[in-house]
């Protein structure tokens, strides 16, 4: 029975009560409870099962480092799966329920696994199911899936209601961990005067010192207690105004430069309150310090996955901070004096501690004397043979540690509170690159201060303090604090006062600890086979053993190989006996073994805070051009370019898109269209070397252009490669205006600024990228002049303004350039005008266009209408792999210029092979549309035994104008092949045939835009 | 001529701190060698302010120069001035290269204000908001979440954004959503 105490607790509220439920069942506990107190205080010590063959787990840690207690919170909306029971802080009214069992946490059929289990040894996946193939995906899979698996994803269709942000926060210091060392560090740093970040994960400061004061201590610093001293720093950091406290907020990652994530949970303990739920801190740091602590290893004995087996520190943690006792009766084993603490702490809360088995033999001094005293019985020379229990301990057999595992006596129990020493949590000082060194003495890895990550001047910019520094005694700890600090000012540029405070306490004097990864240690296989050293995914030291005896030297090859460290918690408390069993296997000392790597997150943080306020309507920006509105109010069928909205078609009543299409192409040639053609890039390139520099961007000649006139261009990238086309204006002697394609206005921009830049500096030219401070208008079709003659204020005649040419002037009253130029085969005119007034320009036009035939049109009709016409687009006939040749452009590959860019390209023989594809267009003999992307097969069959291809289509439209299908292809010798016809197979298995004709499928002469 | 409409149309947003459109502002962009006197007399003579530090801006009230880049300046003025402005800039700078263009529409200009107004900003920009940093007159051309804006800080509670016009909406949004009531990251 866990149950929760009559007295102690010190952080639950006792006056409030805090209802929640487990699996349905209504559970209560206190404000201040983690899930994992409250649940134990309810006598709830079953809380999972395991991965791989569903074994009943309890909890066995009390923080971060917690395996088995993994929890479904919430429902709906707000359902989260795999949440640390040991880390969630309880509210009132939580959900939470168990994973990975079926049907119900008590009973659960794929716990049959475990009788298998002699039959799922480590590489078990890679030995059974690679063979046959077919049988993994369709057999093997979808079983494990159902069967195993922890937490569920949530609904496809549930939308998370809160929201989340992220915060970008400098600082001189940030120090990860508020546990006594890190606010040793804090103090000194803060008096510094240096900008200094505390972040702490826990709700409360102080790490853990405060517990183990209680139990065998020390249980003062600096002459006060533990608790006082911790308020005293807390108030006096509050109180300087450099210094930024943050609790609930773990440090998840170290990256370069000083880069640092940290998790802030704002209200997970508090659901209730407005703001967002997590915040993740984006911190830049000149230093980082972290003081991370460090974690209770287990030990590996027969059993120890047993509920009621627990870490010895967590034992105590639970009845001092929370008032609950894991069970009556507690029996302790341990490889050092730490242990003993648990052993005292059960005592003084009334409970029985019927035995201490310490698998060392030593003097009888400090923490032993201590337990001693209090009539607790030490076993020394003593391990456990094996556990006793299924879904709760019953008992433990004893044994000699250095001997088989012969059974001495059992002794009734109904918690096995284990410790088999501390390893520092090294992970932050690990993810930027921070070195580890091995500690005989204290038999764990920690960071090697001669090789920390280093910053971009070769300096370290990560140091460490504390137990994760390898002091584990508390007045070690805050020496080393306040001593990493000093360092840390120093290389921020700061001095510490010679008289600058160091926090001291006093020491208990604790005997060496003893290495035992395997307890007894002469444990035969059947004992090996039920020592748990990764909880959560079910792997024993027997499975490490078979991997080296397989050949798997590498610790990172046995952790793929066994899943070793694998889990949600990534190994926290497996690792370093996980490879110290390996290191035993194969012989080598642990050092020449390894580590794992370490890599953030340090546990895992909400997929929410990453995305940070990125959700609904700012999931991601949304260009609006300046006439968007009105669309919307004109049954627009919008169409994502890039991140803008365009009109794809404007839909009337009961109309399909198709319709609509069909209708506006329609009216646009007979009447009058209006488009918004605002997205369009717009560059103004100016500077007595403008013409100079745009003869070098694109492949016709620009510099010739007359003021006033307009020439439409092409770009190649250096490799050839058409970038991007449009129309160039000469606005006057050394200003040009070049139009860009909508979606290549900024990369044009930033392609002339980088040549400018880095390569033609010497070139007088500034570029400036207008393209959001104009709207604009296409007025297109046979009224197009008519429409602007009615609203009057400039003349739009041809002889005024010519095919191909720009003017300034009014229209309606507003200031307007108009370009007549067109990409649709009819009189056309685009009309800029400043974006502010764009709104006012188009009412003024569509009302004038009332006796006009006026409609608008949308970005699908403007396909179709340069279609008809063979007018190319980019990122329809272009694709990264076309040149202008290819599209028949070669008019506009200038001869007389020296050079351009994509001009040497275009001379490699595999440009000017004379086999390149080549733009047609095709007329479908069945009058179809072909589906966009077909390809032309050709006689024979490939390598892949695939049909041969001789050609692709890049556009293919249903022309209202001709009443058919019509498209464009790049076709193999297409230019020469007029008449042919060609075969395209669909995805249906049907085909359609198609004859190369002329891309030029209306007015070929080009007399309807000229008029 | 019809009147200037800005993008968000005098939107407000009344949160822990306040963002609002500030309608319509006549912008100029001007590049030019910074070190010429033309250039300086071009940007100081129409804004009635002091050439800015690099970095920096000489926005006071509604008017002023901000620093872009080593060899771009952006000229504040009321919108009904620009016209006239760039004519006699034009004038200042007839013989030396430059560019001058209006950029008055191409962009909203969003006013954030209230206490906590730094912490708004650095939940969307990478920039460094510390006062040791980041003080009153300062200029930054960076990024807002997923789009490029720049800002500057007017006094100790107030710092103008301007963002891209097509942005407005997503700028005026993130900005509404950072400043939300609840979500400020020192609470009082």
């Amino acid at each position: 029975m866990s149950t929760r105490l009559a007295n102690g607790g010190r952080l639950i509220d006792r006056n409030a009560k805090v209802d929640f439920t487990l699996n349905g069942k209504r559970l209560s506990g206190f404000a201040g409870d983690t899930l994992a107190s409250a649940l134990l205080g309810e006598d709830q010590m079953l809380m999972g099962r395991s991965f791989k063959y569903h074994r009943p787990r309890g909890v066995v840690a009390s923080g971060a480092e917690e395996p088995n207690a993994l929890m479904n919170l919430g429902e709906g909306n707000t359902f989260e799966p795999n949440a640390r029971a040991t880390t969630t802080p309880l509210f009132g009214g939580l959900k939470a329920a168990s994973q990975n069992h079926w049907p119900s946490l008590e009973f659960d059929v794929g716990a049959i696994n475990k009788h298998l289990s002699r039959f799922l040894p480590a590489g078990f996946y890679y030995k059974m199911f690679i063979h046959p193939r077919p049988l993994w995906k369709h057999v093997y899979e979808p079983f494990i899936r159902r069967s195993a698996g922890l937490g569920r994803a949530p609904e496809a269709e549930a939308r998370d209601p809160d929201t989340y942000e992220h915060f970008y926060h400098h600082t001189d210091v940030l120090i990860i961990g508020g546990g006594t060392a890190g606010l040793s560090a804090a103090l000194t740093a803060g008096r510094a005067g240096l900008d200094v970040t505390l972040m702490e994960q826990n709700a409360e400061w102080g790490g853990r010192a405060p517990v183990d004061a209680t139990c065998g201590g020390p249980s003062e610093i600096d002459g006060v207690s533990v608790d006082e001293w911790i308020n005293n720093a807390i108030q006096a950091l509050e109180k300087m105004k450099n210094v930024t406290l943050r609790t609930r907020t773990m440090g998840a990652g170290v990256y370069d430069h000083g880069y640092v994530l940290c998790y802030e949970r704002l209200r997970d303990h508090a659901p209730e309150l407005d703001g967002p739920r997590h915040r993740l801190w984006k911190v830049r740091a000149q230093q980082i310090i972290t003081a991370t602590g460090a974690i209770e290893r287990p030990l590996s004995f027969a059993g120890n996955d047993i509920p009621g087996v627990m870490l010895a520190s967590a034992v105590r943690d639970y009845a001092v901070n929370y008032g609950v006792s894991a069970g009556d009766r507690t029996v302790v084993v341990t490889n050092n004096d730490d242990a003993y603490r648990t052993a005292i702490a059960m005592v003084q809360a009334g409970l029985s501690v019927p035995a201490i088995v310490d698998a060392r033999t030593m003097a009888d001094q400090g923490l032993v004397s201590q337990a001693r005293a209090l009539g607790i019985e030490v076993k020394q020379g003593m391990g456990i043979a094996k556990v006793k229990g299924t879904k709760r301990v019953t008992g433990v057999a004893l044994c000699l540690q250095a001997g088989e595992g012969a059974v001495l006596e059992e002794i009734k129990c109904d918690v096995v509170a284990m410790s088999g020493g501390w390893s520092p949590v090294v992970h932050m000082w690990s993810h930027c690159g921070g070195k580890l060194t091995w500690d005989e003495d204290g038999q764990f890895f920690r960071p090697d201060p001669d090789r920390a990550p280093t910053s971009h001047d070769g300096k370290a910019f990560v140091s460490v303090a504390g137990a994760a520094n390898g002091h584990m005694m508390l007045g070690a700890g805050l020496a080393d604090g306040a001593s990493c600090a000093a360092k840390v000012v120093a290389a921020c540029g700061k001095k510490v006062k010679a008289k600058d405070p160091v926090p001291s306490a006093t020491d208990v004097t604790e005997a060496p600890m003893a290495p035992v990864w395997i307890m007894p240690q002469g444990a035969n296989i059947s004992l090996r086979a039920k020592m748990w050293l990764d909880y959560q995914n079910d792997v024993k030291v027997s499975d490490v053993q078979l991997a080296a005896q397989e050949g798997y030297e590498s610790v990172e090859h046995t952790k793929r190989y066994t899943t070793l460290g694998m889990a949600t918690d990534q190994g926290k408390l497996s690792n370093i006996n996980g490879l110290a069993v390996l290191s035993g296997a194969l012989n080598a000392p642990i050092p020449a073994v390894g580590t794992t790597t370490f890599r953030p997150p340090y546990t895992p943080i909400s997929m929410g805070s990453i995305a940070g306020e990125a959700k609904g309507d700012i999931f991601q920006p949304m260009r609006r051009s300046p006439l968007h509105d009105w669309h919307d109010d004109n049954g627009v069928y919008w169409e994502p370019v890039g991140h803008w909205r365009r009109p794809y078609c404007y839909t009337r009543d009961g109309e399909s898109h198709a319709d609509a299409v069909n209708r506006e192409v329609k009216n646009t040639r007979e009447n009058l269209g209006l488009l918004d053609a605002s997205t369009l890039g717009k560059i103004i390139v100016k500077g007595p070397d403008a013409g100079r520099f745009l003869d070098m961007l694109y492949t016709n000649m620009m510099s010739n252009l007359k003021v006033g006139r307009c020439r439409y261009g092409l770009m190649c990238s250096e490799n050839g490669f058409l970038m991007d086309d449009g129309v160039v204006a000469r606005i006057d002697e050394d200003t040009w205006l070049c139009h860009t394609t909508s979606g290549g206005a900024d990369h044009i921009h930033q392609h002339m600024e980088e040549w400018l830049q880095t390569e033609w500096w010497d070139l007088k030219v500034y570029v400036a990228n207008v393209t959001e401070q104009y709207g604009q208008i296409a007025v297109v079709g046979p009224n197009a002049r008519k429409v602007l003659e009615t609203l009057g204020g400039m003349d739009v005649s041809q002889d005024a303004l010519s095919f191909m040419g720009w003017a300034d002037g009014t229209l309606a009253g507003i200031d307007v350039r108009i370009f007549r130029i067109s990409f649709s085969g009819e009189l056309s005119y685009e009309i800029a005008v400043k974006a502010g007034q764009a709104r006012a320009l188009w009412d003024a036009i569509y009302k004038a266009g009332q006796g006009f035939g006026v409609m608008p049109y949308g970005t699908e009709t403007l396909h179709v209408l340069r279609a008809e016409k063979g007018f190319i687009m980019i990122g329809d006939e272009t694709d990264g792999t076309v040149i202008p040749q290819d599209l028949n452009l070669q008019w506009a590959l200038s001869k007389k210029k020296e050079d351009y860019l994509g001009k040497r390209a275009h001379e490699r023989s595999f440009m000017a092979d004379p086999a390149r594809w080549k733009l047609v267009g095709l007329l479908t003999t069945d009058r179809s549309v072909i589906p966009d992307g077909a390809y032309a097969v050709a006689d024979g069959v490939n390598d892949n035994g695939q049909r041969n291809t001789q050609g692709r289509i890049t556009s293919s439209y249903y022309s209202a104008t001709m009443e058919r299908g019509i498209a464009m292809a790049l076709v193999k010798d297409g230019p020469d092949r007029m008449g042919e016809v060609l075969t395209f197979p669909k995805t249906d298995g049907t085909e359609v045939r198609a004859e190369i004709v002329d891309p030029v499928f209306y007015d070929k002469e080009g007399a309807k835009q000229n008029v | 001529m019809s009147k200037a409409i800005s993008a968000l149309n005098g939107q407000r947003f009344e949160g822990a701190v306040t963002v609002k459109d500030l309608g319509p502002r006549g912008m100029i962009t001007l590049r030019g060698d910074l070190s010429s006197a033309a250039v300086k007399k071009a940007a100081t003579s129409v804004s009635g302010a002091e050439m800015p530090q690099a970095g920096m801006c000489t926005i006071a009230k509604d008017q002023g120069i901000a620093w872009m880049s080593p060899d771009e300046l952006l000229v504040v003025l009321p919108y009904a001035d620009v016209d006239g402005a760039i004519a006699k800039m034009g004038k200042t700078l007839k013989d030396t290269h430059h560019l001058l263009a209006d950029v008055s529409d191409a962009r909203s200009i969003i006013r954030v204000q209230g206490t906590g107004v730094r912490d708004v900003i650095a939940k969307l920009s990478p920039a460094d908001m510390r006062p040791s940093s980041f003080a009153v007159g300062t200029m930054r051309r960076t990024r807002m979440a997923q789009v490029a804006a720049a800002f500057w800080m007017r006094d100790a509670r107030t710092i103008d954004v301007i963002c891209f016009r097509s942005v407005s909406e997503y700028v005026f949004g993130i900005l509404s959503a950072a400043a939300a009531e609840g979500a400020e990251v020192y609470p009082k």
